[in-house]
């Protein structure tokens, strides 16, 4: 496990594709646009987050799971077998790719959580019990990584440049109306599949390039929220106060945005009577929360797709739009190779989010 | 019967060459250790009478005084060292308990020191904080779990435009909290045991750079009322000087249950300091000793401090916050957490090197844990019990440069309280002979030959200075650290390690041992 | 613009450093050890702490507006600097009648009778930035500001 327990650093490019309207759309495009940041990558972890993928399965939790050898996975399946219904489990389609060489076994498991399970855990909600089953399975057993568990989308990821990860996952066989894809350049992380971005939990996918240097305080501000940071990666934390902010505390994304990267005391003295309050108010009560150090991060979950720069954008973001379609990349090349004429193309500001949402939701 | 004396501990050392007998030494001694022959027409010195507060030869016009620890020998010996041989002659000849100020000056490991700091290499770029923003402000009071907001306008999903939060409104109402603009405040220091004009210049030093002084227990002399808006008051056991008005002047109230100093004993301030001025503000008849308790008597529980917590609070109208102080014990962690839950919006924990204007030397010691460890305890346990935004950590003791400040914010404290470092840069050189109330730097008196020598506008220029310097150097570091608000400092241990720790230290202080990746 | 030197009673510990500072720039060699041990006139300060009890004060020359001074010297020595608008003593003239010394209501005028007998006053250091005595307190007692 001792991989586990070294800090993640690493230089990435990243891009995200949202059609708005919610039409789904091939992963062609998505593996064009990361291949063209190849300079970004160095081989060492590649990957992608789909949202829409499996329509017909859409109210069952899909776990996406790496195995690192046979006993692994026979005491992962006991273990969700115990807790869950399996509606359907399978291998993951992969493609021979000459530049693969190693591969852990890559299966999917559809579940629903068993109602007696449920109930012995009845403070809580159904989201809180697959996220402890993840964390169980990612800290208890042995070669065993869950890369996903949301409803109606994946994680494909592993060790690799990113767009042979993506023919090797044969993602244009897929379609998705959210695509974010990750070509890692890690300085310390010897290539382990489960280590390759993106991060996957509940419908949370985070995406992300740079290096928090307030992880160490982040991580102890979730831990007196009840979350465990088990992979001592930035990704992971990310998810996390996405994960408190939004879906535990009710705050919009935009709010969440000026928490992890809060306006300056000097600017926040600047606004308006009503707006300086709440800042301030969110400054003193979320001040661990604040993400410092370089970093841009691409997050989604079912309804939202959301781009966020650090608080003096030490590392690049450029978004565009295109009808309903959404852009944020590292690079506006890698926009253009497959959105040559943008409706819009524009640089966000330090710690200002770009917020894709599905038409006619409110996320 | 003949006195025996005791060995000097410091020889003054006068170059006559230099010496032109101008007689500022001789004027300057409140301890008389100088003296002019107008027969010679030069002077003399007699080392017994010195204690070492360095004052002639600071102001000696030509260099001429050199003041020295007494090189004469006793026989090496690592158990009777010469300082327990003079504590013991000198008790034999008093039979009293010894006293003394400061704090500890025992070779006990100062953790500061075996811990380094990080900084940033390629993969995260440093910051410069002359370029760009570093922000130190800090808030001291109790932080809800959450915030409560609600929507306002719902029709601003204008495309691509950013609804922020001025979209909402605050429903949370936030507790009363201490704005500092560095995250570093004047210890309580009391009128009585610090002058008049020491009392002003951390008063005026504190506004001016946007932070606290607090009172001590010697209640507020009416020239600081002014400035109220930067005073923390304390409320000790003996209550000297605590009434309505007091209590209103303030912007924050501590109650002291105890100090790094002295854990567990109260305060003795002797007649001879209790002067009309002095006496008006604690109350008490001039001459009388003040004599604080050990515990409160009103306090012999969890409980008791509660209802007293919310008796300040009521009797305030809830409108600033209500903090307890404590001396780091074996039991910290619990006590603090007790504290918190009975609804103290910050604690200030003083460490074993805390200082005092006076103690028992015995039980300053050997009495007491060391800062260190009590904020790494405290912020542990008070994150483990999921109460760590409730209350702010104060941590005091013992903290020397702006490195120990920011390790001490690394290690999980809000802000520092400093006292002895204030004093130093007012002037003291750690004499520790505060008790003795004839500092000849005008700090630790009340005797009116000696006050004045610290002219307050000096003082306070030279506690600003220091701030000022502090302040910058924590954004360097943090700037190095690629780091650009304290409060991503705040807890952050990932940003210590330790150096020539024990594996036991390294545990209970949080940190890796140096050398160890993220 | 006329400087002038206040006095700040409340923060003069008594220490005399100004007087040491004075003698010395008014010696001949401006050092401090042979101003003392080896100069002959002696150089005497032009400034002098009094005290009383615990409160001590620097006292030096006031250079008033109406200098009785002036009008009570003899020879003209006693004469106002144009530039400066400092009341000035040239010792070359100064016969040593001591008249101004009788009508000083400040008591700032010495004799000096080391030398020559002349009155010795204070010239707020002709030719310095700020007077010694200002420049040398310790404790900021003495302060030199232009006059309001
Ligand atoms: S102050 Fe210095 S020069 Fe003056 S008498 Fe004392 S030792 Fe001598
Ligand atoms: S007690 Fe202080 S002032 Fe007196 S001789 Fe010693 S060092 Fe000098
Ligand atoms: S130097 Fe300053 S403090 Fe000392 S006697 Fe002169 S005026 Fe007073
Ligand atoms: S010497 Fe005396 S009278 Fe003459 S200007 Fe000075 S203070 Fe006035």
């Amino acid at each position: 496990m001792d991989r586990f327990h070294e800090k993640d650093i690493s230089g990435c490019g990243i891009i995200g594709i949202m059609e708005q309207s919610g039409k789904r759309f091939s992963g062609r495009d998505i593996i064009t646009s990361i291949a063209s940041m190849r300079e970004r990558a160095n081989g060492l972890g590649g990957g992608f987050a789909a949202y829409g993928i499996y329509p017909e399965f859409k109210r069952d939790w899909c776990f996406h799971m790496m195995f690192e050898n046979k006993s692994a996975m026979v005491q992962t399946e006991e273990y969700i077998r115990d807790n869950y219904k399996i509606v359907k489990d399978e291998i993951i389609p992969t493609k021979e790719d000459k530049s693969i060489k190693y591969r852990p076994l890559l299966w999917r498991y559809f579940l629903q959580p068993k109602e007696e399970k449920k109930k012995l855990h009845y403070d809580i909600t159904e989201e809180d019990f697959v996220a402890k089953t993840v964390i169980e399975i990612n800290t208890r057993i042995s070669g065993a990584f869950v890369a996903s568990s949301g409803k109606n989308m994946g994680v494909f990821k592993g060790v690799g440049y990113p767009e042979d990860i993506g023919r090797f996952y044969r993602l244009e066989e897929y379609e998705a109306y959210i695509w974010t894809a990750h070509g890692r350049f890690p300085t310390n992380t010897v290539g382990w599949w489960g280590g390759a971005h993106p991060f996957g939990l509940l419908d949370w996918s985070v995406i992300h390039n740079g290096e928090i240097s307030s992880y160490g305080i982040n991580k102890r501000f979730l831990l007196n929220y009840g979350y465990v940071c088990a992979f001592f990666t930035d990704t992971e934390v990310i998810t996390y106060l996405f994960d408190l902010l939004v879906r535990k505390h009710k705050l919009s994304f935009e709010v969440a945005a000026d928490i992890l990267t809060a306006p300056f005391w000097d600017d926040i003295e600047r606004q308006s009577e009503e707006k300086r309050e709440i800042s301030q108010a969110l400054r003193i009560i979320y001040g661990s929360a604040l993400v410092n150090g370089p970093f841009s991060v691409i997050v989604a979950n079912t309804n939202t797709m959301v781009g966020l720069n650090d608080r003096i954008k030490l590392r690049p973001l450029v978004a565009a739009t295109s009808g309903n379609k959404l852009y944020i990349a590292s690079e506006e090349s890698a926009i253009r190779e497959v959105c040559p004429t943008p409706d819009e193309v524009w640089m966000p500001k330090a710690g200002e989010p770009v917020i894709g949402r599905l038409k006619g939701k409110n996320g | 019967m003949a006195k025996r004396p005791t060995p000097t501990e410091f020889i003054i050392e006068r170059d006559e060459g230099k010496c032109i007998a101008c007689q500022v030494c001789v004027r300057m001694c409140s301890n008389d250790a100088h003296s002019y022959d107008p027969e010679t027409d030069t002077v003399t010195s007699d080392s017994t009478k010195c204690v070492g507060c360095h004052f002639c030869e600071t102001i000696c016009p030509t260099g001429a005084i050199i003041i020295k620890r007494n090189p004469s020998e006793f026989k090496l010996n690592a158990n009777w060292s010469a300082q327990v041989i003079r504590n013991i002659t000198k008790q034999a000849e008093t039979s009293g308990v010894l006293l003394t100020g400061m704090g500890c000056d025992k070779p006990y490991p100062v953790y500061w020191d075996h811990i380094v700091l990080n900084a940033s290499q390629v993969t995260n770029p440093s910051i410069d904080p002359l370029r760009e923003p570093m922000e130190l402000r800090t808030y001291i009071g109790r932080k809800p779990d959450r915030i409560e907001l609600t929507a306002h306008s719902p029709q601003s999903t204008e495309k691509n435009k950013i609804p922020s939060a001025m979209d909402y409104r605050l429903l949370t109402k936030l507790s009363p909290q201490l704005k500092l603009e560095t995250p570093i405040l004047f210890s309580a220091m009391s009128y009585g045991s610090i002058s008049l004009n020491a009392c002003i210049s951390l008063a005026r030093a504190a506004k001016e750079i946007g932070t606290f002084y607090n009172t001590g227990e010697g209640g507020l002399h009416k020239d600081l009322y002014e400035y109220g808006a930067h005073t923390i008051v304390q409320v000790a056991s003996g209550r000297f000087g605590v009434h309505r008005e007091y209590l209103e002047a303030g912007a924050a109230i501590e109650i002291k249950i105890g100090q790094g100093a002295k854990p567990g004993i109260g305060g003795h301030l002797p007649g001879e300091k209790v002067s009309e001025e002095i006496s008006q503000t604690r109350m008490i008849p001039v001459g009388t000793d003040a004599l604080s308790p050990a515990p409160h008597h009103d306090i012999y529980s969890i409980e008791d401090l509660k209802q007293l917590i919310f008796a300040l609070k009521e009797a305030t109208r809830y409108s600033k916050p209500v903090g307890v102080k404590i001396s780091a014990v074996h039991n910290v962690a619990p006590i603090a957490s007790g504290i918190v839950r009975a609804g103290a919006d910050f604690v200030a924990i003083d460490g074993l090197r805390g200082g005092t204007g006076a103690a028992p030397t015995v039980i300053r010691d050997n009495v007491g844990i060391p800062i260190e460890l009590a904020i790494a305890a405290v912020d542990n346990r008070l994150r483990e019990e999921g109460i760590r935004n409730q209350a702010s950590l104060i941590a005091a003791g013992g903290i020397r440069s702006s490195s120990d400040v920011i390790k001490a914010i690394a290690l999980g404290a809000d802000a520092v309280y400093i006292g002895t470092a204030a004093l130093v840069a007012m002037g003291c050189n750690l004499c520790q002979r505060c008790y003795t109330g004839k500092c000849n730097w005008g700090i630790a008196t009340q005797d009116p030959y000696l006050t004045k020598r610290l002219n307050p506008d000096i003082g306070t220029r030279r506690l600003v200075n220091l701030l000022r310097a502090w302040s910058l150097e924590i954004k360097e570091m943090l700037g190095g650290m690629g780091i650009n608000a304290i409060e991503s400092l705040r807890g952050n241990r990932e940003q210590l390690r330790g150096v020539g720790l024990s594996d036991t230290d390294l545990k209970l202080l949080g940190i890796k041992p140096a050398g160890e990746a993220w | 613009m006329v400087k002038r030197i206040y006095i700040r009673e409340e923060y003069c510990m008594g220490c005399r450093l100004c007087e040491v500072h004075c003698l010395v720039q008014h010696s001949k060699t401006k050092n401090i050890i042979k101003a003392y041990k080896g100069e002959y006139p002696k150089p005497i300060p032009r400034i002098i702490v009094e005290e009383k009890g615990y409160v001590s004060f620097a006292l030096q020359c006031r250079h008033c507006e109406d200098a009785p001074c002036l009008e009570a010297c003899i020879t003209g020595a006693m004469y106002r600097d144009k530039k400066t608008g400092a009341v000035l003593c040239d010792e070359d003239k100064c016969i040593g009648c001591w008249m101004c010394i009788m009508v000083c209501p400040f008591g700032v005028i010495s004799r000096n009778i080391e030398g020559k007998k002349i009155a010795s006053k204070c010239d707020l250091c002709v030719g310095e930035e700020v007077p010694v005595c200002v420049k040398n307190c310790p404790n900021e007692a003495i302060v030199c500001e232009e006059e309001k």
